[in-house]
């Protein structure tokens, strides 16, 4: 009876993990989150991967995933994107009034295998597995890889028609609205996984201008049963924020583990 | 039985009724910066639960060749997540050209458009000035709506604003 109740837990944790990415922090910056004025409205956005917040030092990210949600919950063209040696970067048109969601949308896979006794590590699409990896490849794990990089803006008033999940991966559904963060404040925000509460998961909130201070100054907060977490803005400042859970829900023939993160970058404004 | 109804119906009376005055006069430092820009200036009544009761001024760009003037509300920070945002600009009687250093005076009564429907009650008039290539500042000030006795209160800025005085008589 015991042991029955044992598998039963360890069923349970292993259907949501949560785990740590150790690898560079993937980030999305705007040149402004809140606009006024009626005509030309534009924001340009960097996107990059470096160990400093907000500071294009390690490498820039592609943009081939980028997908850009305007206020009407329809798709917006990013405009002038560029490649460079640090960073990419992209002009946004925010030719209508309301929230406007950026994001980078990665659904990949990473393996693990022998070729002849050597071990060998693979990353890239899915469907690229049959014809990358070779038939001869022994101990093969394939671990599809999900993920959401995130950050928003608002011209005029804040609205929400963007920020509806997609039911994909991990996901933030805001309960403050993202372009409304005031230092002191706090805002509670809801981690879904698959369009569902995500409960229980650790979520690292980290303020930029790294390069200038000595210590970190991380916080983790964890999602309550709900999926909720709440946080209060000691400062003013950019903010960035990742969660990260593993799975068995991939929809990769040959995974058995699904690894889904999420990240987005917050402004928060003086009082 | 009939006096307990008057009570109870003048309890409901939510706007006043009697005549009040509101004067205010704000005061815009001269500066001695190297790049100057006259501020935008927001004016407004906030309530108890920190929602605008009432938008009494803001003195913007109206007049910007390129009419970008509206570009930098933004900057108004708290009228702008406040009210600002969900308003029209150039609105009538509420938005008007930035001002020169100096005092200047806007005035009020209670047949006011911005004031006629406000509620008897506390409220915080509240200055937020912010410059082009400069800083910002806001300054609030306690007052009762409508005004017992004829009362002057005032706050003094630091950086962007002078000396704001708001003069109330019933």
């Amino acid at each position: 009876m015991k042991s029955v109740i044992r598998a039963a837990a360890v069923l349970t944790l292993s259907a949501v993990v949560p785990f740590a990415a150790h690898a560079h922090k993937a980030w999305l910056l705007p040149s402004s989150t809140v606009l006024s004025g009626k005509d030309d409205i534009a924001v340009t956005v960097d996107a990059a991967a470096s160990n400093d917040l907000f500071y294009f030092d390690h490498r820039p990210l592609r943009l081939e995933s980028l997908v850009v949600t305007g206020p009407d919950g329809a798709k917006v063209e990013a405009e002038n994107k560029s490649t460079g040696k640090f960073r990419s970067s992209f002009d946004l048109p925010l030719k209508a009034p309301g929230t406007y969601r950026v994001s980078l949308v990665m659904d990949g896979a990473f393996a693990r295998y022998k070729e002849d006794g050597q071990e060998k590590r693979w990353r890239g699409r899915a469907e690229n597995i049959a014809k990358e990896i070779p038939a001869s490849a022994t101990d093969l794990v394939v671990t599809q890889n999900v993920r959401r990089i995130e950050t928003f803006v608002t011209s005029g008033s804040p609205d929400d028609a963007a920020l509806k999940p997609t039911g994909v991966g991990l996901e933030l559904e805001p309960v403050t609205h993202p372009n409304d963060l005031v230092e002191k404040s706090e805002a509670e925000f809801k981690l879904v996984l698959d369009g569902k509460p995500a409960p229980g998961v650790k979520v690292e909130i980290v303020r930029g201008g790294i390069r200038y201070r000595n210590q970190l100054g991380e916080t983790t907060v964890t999602t309550d049963d709900n999926g909720v977490f709440k946080y209060t803005w000691p400062e003013a400042g950019m903010y960035w924020i990742e969660a990260n859970v593993s799975d068995d829900k991939t929809t990769i023939k040959d995974a058995k583990e699904r690894r889904a993160g999420y990240s987005a970058t917050f402004e928060v404004l003086p009082e | 039985m009939r006096i307990l109804l008057s009570v109870g119906l003048s309890g409901l009376m939510a706007a006043p009724s009697l005549a009040a005055d509101m004067e205010i006069s704000i005061e815009i430092p001269k500066l001695d910066v190297a790049e100057y820009h006259k501020p935008y200036v927001a004016v407004w009544l906030e309530g108890p639960d920190k929602k605008v009761a009432a938008n009494l001024a803001v003195w913007y760009d109206v007049a910007n060749p390129k009419q970008e003037g509206d570009k930098w509300l933004k900057d108004l920070r708290q009228w702008w997540r406040r009210a600002g945002r969900e308003l029209k600009v150039p609105a009538d009687g509420l938005t008007s050209a930035t001002r020169a250093p100096g005092s200047h005076t806007i005035k009020f009564d209670n047949a006011s458009s911005a004031l006629k429907d406000l509620a008897s009650g506390q409220y915080e008039l509240i200055v937020e000035a912010a410059r082009e290539v400069g800083g910002r500042e806001v300054l609030r000030i306690p007052l009762q709506w409508p005004p017992k006795d004829g009362t002057s209160l005032n706050a003094k800025g630091e950086h962007e604003l002078g000396t704001v005085a708001v003069n109330v008589k019933p």
